[in-house]
């Protein structure tokens, strides 16, 4: 085993929780509505609905590992959005078809990813080179994001798109529908990245201790640049997702995906402080999250009840990945529990 | 039992404490009386912080008696401690950042009294009447944050005193001083003597404290080893006590005059850190940078490390003049550098040795975008072996290994990237003596093989033992050059604070 | 070095949002010479009540080291929860009860994450994060979703109670409404509590260094428990004036606005990392949110670039301190 990160027991690591806690779920949920649950449309419909908010997440989990965090990934995504669309809108217009509308797509989709590199190297920039806080850095940026997506389209959504956008949030290759098989790739992308790559595991030296990076000769800026970057395209490509789901783009679209994202990340185990996080926590967190919701649709629960479960489900788990084993991941909190 | 006075303020007798199996303090009977000062000496894991913990009320002991103003206390508490009038200054000063130097002062003494209101006048009365106990003036208003260390511990004992402290314990407090500021600090302490305030001071360094002392108490090992009057000891016996045996040094080869010069040093300035500095550097040459805190040797050694930005000067490296200020090319050049604080500069604690080693060398052992993880481990790998570092797993976390095995690992991370330079900030801080030799015999093995080892430190057993020639820093200004082999610890201590 | 003092008072943040705020003034003034008037300043002050009192509990809870990010699902629970029960079972009581009962919901949902953070040890931003999805969730799912506009008839009347009413020369018509005293009570109560008792001494010290707290023997927990029962108590309060003064009770509005405030906070110089923060920066960091939000079309610049102005200030309110910050460390060494 060439697993360079040190060795977890593995009932104690947090990634094994959130194993159970997803099985559990599934289980309980295809237990109390079998018919339904397990239902060919059930699952369909549910891998249809987590891949944008998930890729949010996979954008919020690299920052963090560096102990950042970006409040910028939605305003990003609606921005690139809004751009993409725009182009669209003006170029193509709903009517275009075959080898026209593929390139205009592909003109959209690579100037929208752009967009969002561009955004995130401008946190990266602020981040890094002017020395602001992340969390300060990403809600200003998030709201100046946003704001441009708002004057560029007068706050009114954008329609009228080719019909091939539709394309990218609503088939199914080989029975496998496309966003999951696009956030299957993003997923693996960053799980290799980080495990396989020197700027994955600067990442993680630098999470661990930002001050010994710079002792060690690391190029902190750059990598910090770079992360913010890798955040922004992510962002950037769940806009697309969003685009193309709604088969509009809005500058106020998935507003409610940011906290859900940071919640997810910790659900998944990701340290808020920087160093340590795994991406499959982070899937497991998402399909926690994803069996949950669903489940409970099932069941005739209201849809907001989600949210009440959701935040009971994240406090549960950090109570648990606090009072036991995690403490040591935790090294850099500043409330330490103890104190009399 | 040893001799107790009668007016004793602690009496500490037959006190033992075990962690787990393991004895870090066996039976030691320790006294001070008011007025007195004990220096309290000992290596890391000696047993002396453990001692202080048991006194503060921090940990129990588990054996033994305790008996503070004439009462005996079977168990104690950090309140009760508190109350009985002894107060740890500890290294960081537990100070308040954001709060002035007033309610810094003042605060405990409030929350003493019970005070639900905040009376702003009263806080300055008490602060005010403390720094005129001590005899110093900070303007009270001041944020804490604001201040030099010195006054910072000025506040933290003017703290100590507003709650009526009988007893103040210093961790290592001349640490962070220059000679000026601990020639105050003494004086400071020479007046709570007289006022009956008994003072311990923890340390590893005493030169400068002896001489307001009255008792040296030195530990090893958890045992009591040595105690007696202040006078009766100097560095070496000290040493020799907290050490238990003579180390064997080897000495440093005799400087190839031949060696082409590798590292140039020309007019280096920073305004407030260091002036005029010029250096060559052999290949294979041991250079030695000495000096007492706050005479600019660690600002040096960051500024040719790039950590710290000069204003002018130059720094050669054969015939490549390297940008100033700018850790990524001064490592990419050939220099290393080995920080003086391990546990917050050097190391990444929760992260694997392997990667702890491997961190400068990543780039290197990618292909394609991908890490070759073998080589990686195989390079590493043979690093910590030719370093002897210990351990079953080079993938377990970093924390695994001791002291001595953890400053290998950084060396070792600086070593995988054939440095031509090394730059050494106390390379054996917080070491204990067996790996410290060893640690010397590396430096000499290094220079050996042509490497030019730049050693920062105030450790001057370990200046004559690893380098052929000495520079002497005193407030930022080189004012001496000296050749090892001939001079003596003393002159060379002499040359340093004159 | 002393040197310093005198230039960081020029980038200190309060002054900095004032010279914006003068300047903002001075430009409006001059491309709308209506601008400068009575119902301009009543409109800034009625838009500042309720981010106000928000303001002043986020910053509390950023002095102590925490961040809170759950207070608008407090409000929101609060408000809700008081109006159904009151419209519900008794219609008729007064509005110092709704304003009573709406705090001490408050006060409860803020001391369950008082709980986690003291007595748990879990991370404020995470606790917070969760309770904002458990309050909103739980609210709307158990207690309702469907907007009450009947309010209680005495809530309805406390937001037609003027402190002063008046007409201009022009003849455009002004006046405040006594819910404006709510932030002043809030502002000076708080005041209190922060420099002349010990417990708001306490909260200056555990965010200044925890660890040096609880060395010295400051009750960390109590004082920690308080904090977050203050904010729940204040957000409570500040949901409570916002129904009746937007005449309804819907159990959609309010959550979503945390991070403005939090902004506003900030601006005003508060840090994140705690032990930093003052009510005269606080209010004007809310006054400036409410001016950009209300009046950037009179200086010429459409509202829909609002939020881009309010993040571009954020932006440059935070990040001139720590550029300043980052410069000062590499000077020193």
């Amino acid at each position: 085993m060439n697993n360079l990160s040190p060795k977890n027991n593995m009932f104690s690591s947090p990634e094994a929780r959130l194993a159970v806690i997803a099985i559990v779920v599934f289980i309980t949920m295809a237990a109390l509505s079998p018919e339904r649950f397990l239902s060919p449309q059930n699952m369909t419909s549910m891998a249809f609905q987590f891949p944008e908010f998930a890729i949010l997440a996979l954008a919020m989990t690299i920052t963090m590992l560096t102990g950042g965090i970006d409040l910028s990934v939605v305003g990003i995504s609606n921005l690139s959005a809004v751009i993409g669309a725009t182009i669209l809108t003006q170029f193509a217009g709903p009517d275009i078809a075959g080898i026209e509308m593929a390139m205009w797509i592909g003109i959209a989709i690579a100037i929208s990813i752009s967009v969002g590199m561009l955004a995130g190297l401008f946190n990266g920039i602020i981040i890094a080179i002017f020395g602001l806080p992340p969390i300060l850095a990403t809600l200003g940026s998030g709201l100046v994001f946003t704001g441009l997506a708002v004057a560029l389209t007068g706050g009114s959504a954008v329609l009228g798109l080719p019909s091939g956008v539709a394309w990218l949030g609503n088939e199914t290759v080989f029975g496998v529908p496309v966003p999951v098989i696009l956030f299957a790739i993003l997923a693996l992308g960053l799980s290799f990245l980080l495990a396989r790559t020197s700027f994955g595991l600067k990442i993680q030296m630098y999470g661990t201790n930002p001050l010994a990076a710079q002792f060690a000769a690391l190029d902190v800026n750059r990598l910090l640049m770079k992360v913010y970057m890798v955040s922004g395209v992510y962002s950037a490509i769940a806009g697309m997702v969003i685009m193309s789901r709604a088969n509009s783009a809005k500058a106020d679209y998935g507003s409610s995906y940011l906290l859900l994202a940071v919640l997810i990340a910790v659900l998944g185990g990701i340290n808020p402080y920087g160093g340590y996080g795994r991406i499959i926590g982070v899937v497991l967190a998402v399909l926690s999250m994803q069996f949950l919701s669903s489940g409970l649709n099932m069941l005739q629960v209201s849809n907001f009840s989600r949210e009440l479960i959701w935040g009971m489900l994240l406090i549960f788990v950090m109570i648990v990945n606090t009072q036991k084993g995690f403490k040591l991941n935790l090294g850099k909190t500043p409330q330490t529990k103890s104190g009399k | 039992m040893d001799f107790v006075p009668e007016n004793a303020l602690v009496i500490m007798e037959g006190v033992t404490k075990n962690y787990d199996g393991v004895v870090a303090l066996d039976n030691v009977d320790f006294t001070v009386s008011p007025g007195e000062a004990v220096c309290l000496v000992g290596e890391n894991g000696s047993g002396k912080s453990t001692l202080i913990k048991i006194l503060a009320g921090v940990e129990q002991a588990t054996s033994g008696r305790i008996t503070i103003g004439g009462k005996v206390y079977d168990t104690l508490s950090p309140r009760l401690s508190a109350a009985a009038g002894v107060m740890v200054i500890f290294q960081d000063f537990s100070l308040f950042p954001n709060l002035s130097v007033a309610e810094n002062i003042a605060f405990s003494t409030q929350l003493g009294k019970n005070r639900r209101l905040f009376n702003k006048k009263h806080v300055y009365e008490i602060a005010r009447k403390t720094l005129d106990r001590v005899g110093v003036d900070i303007d009270l208003g001041t944020i804490v944050e604001t201040l030099p260390v010195a006054h910072k511990q000025l506040v933290a004992i003017c703290r100590a005193l507003a709650s009526n402290a009988r007893l103040i314990i210093m961790d290592e407090p001349t640490t962070a001083l220059t000679e000026r500021e601990v020639s105050i600090l003494l004086d400071i302490i020479r007046r709570l003597k007289k006022d009956g305030v008994a003072v311990i001071f923890v340390s590893h360094k005493l030169a400068e404290v002896l001489e307001v002392s009255e008792k040296v108490v030195i530990l090893r090992n958890g045992k009591k080893v040595a105690q007696g009057p202040a006078s009766t000891f100097d560095a070496a016996s000290l040493t020799r006590n907290m050490t238990g045996r003579d180390v064997a040094e080897a000495s440093p080869r005799p400087i190839d005059p031949s060696a082409p010069v590798l590292l140039h040093v020309k007019d280096l300035h920073k305004e407030g850190a260091f002036e005029n500095i010029n250096f060559d550097l052999h290949e294979g040459e041991v250079l030695g940078v000495s000096g007492l805190l706050g005479s600019g040797r660690t600002p040096l050694a960051k500024a040719l490390f790039g950590l710290v930005v000069p204003e002018k000067g130059m720094i050669k490296l054969g015939d490549k003049s390297i940008v100033l200020g700018d850790p990524l090319t001064a490592a990419a050049a050939g220099i290393g550098y080995v920080p003086e604080d391990r546990l917050t500069e050097g190391l990444f604690l929760t992260q694997s040795i392997v990667r702890n080693v491997s961190i400068g060398r990543l780039d290197n052992h990618q292909n394609a975008g991908l890490l070759n993880m073998k080589s990686l481990f195989r390079e590493s790998g043979d690093w910590l072996k030719r370093l002897k570092v210990k351990t079953p797993d080079i993938g377990s976390p970093v924390t695994s290994l001791s002291g001595g095995n953890q400053q290998r690992v950084v060396l070792s991370r600086w070593l995988s990237r054939a440095p031509k330079v090394l730059i050494l900030n106390g390379p054996s801080v917080g070491v204990d003596v067996g790996s410290k030799s060893e640690i010397h015999d590396i430096i000499h093995e290094l220079a050996l093989s042509g490497i030019g080892i730049i050693v920062i430190s105030d450790d001057l057993p370990e200046l004559l033992a690893t380098c052929q020639r000495i520079l002497v820093m005193k407030s930022g200004v080189i004012t001496d050059e000296v050749s090892g082999k001939n001079i003596t610890e003393d002159e060379l201590a002499r040359r340093m604070a004159s | 070095m002393k040197k310093l003092f005198s230039k960081s008072f020029w980038i200190r943040n309060e002054t900095l949002v004032a010279i914006v705020i003068i300047a903002f003034i001075i430009i409006a003034s001059i491309s709308d010479p209506r601008f400068l008037s009575m119902p301009t300043l009543t409109d800034l002050l009625r838009g500042g009540i309720v981010l106000g009192i928000f303001a002043v509990g986020v910053m509390v809870v950023l002095i102590s080291g925490g961040i809170d990010v759950s207070f608008t699902a407090v409000a929101v629970f609060a408000m809700y929860t008081t109006t159904l029960f009151l419209v519900t079972f008794v219609p008729e009581l007064s509005w110092y009860w709704a304003f009573g009962i709406s705090m001490l919901i408050g006060a409860a949902l803020g001391a369950i994450n008082g709980i986690f953070i003291a007595w748990f040890g879990l991370p404020t931003l995470i606790v917070t994060l969760g309770t904002l999805s458990i309050y909103r969730g739980f609210l709307l799912t158990f207690v309702g979703s469907k907007l009450i506009s009947n309010l209680p008839p005495d809530m309805r009347d406390f937001s037609r109670l003027m402190m002063f009413r008046n007409t201009n020369a022009d003849g455009s018509f002004y006046s405040l409404p006594w819910a404006f005293a709510a932030l002043v009570i809030v502002v000076i109560i708080t005041w209190f509590i922060l420099y002349r008792t010990t417990l708001g001494r306490s909260i200056f010290a555990i965010g200044g260094s925890i660890e040096s707290a609880r060395r010295i023997g400051i009750n960390v927990r109590a004082t920690q428990f308080f904090v977050y029962v203050y904010v729940g108590t204040l957000a409570g309060l500040a949901g409570i004036i916002y129904a009746s003064m937007s005449r309804v009770a819907n159990p959609f509005d309010l959550v979503g606005l945390e991070l403005s405030v939090i902004a506003a906070v900030v601006l005003g110089g508060a840090r994140l990392i705690g032990g930093y923060g003052t009510l005269t920066g606080t209010l004007l960091g809310v006054a400036l949110i409410v001016i950009v939000r209300n009046s950037l079309i009179v200086i010429g610049i459409p509202s829909t670039w609002q939020s881009v102005a309010i993040g571009v200030l954020i932006l440059v309110g935070t990040g001139l301190p720590a550029w300043q910050a980052k410069r000062a460390a590499a000077r020193a060494s």
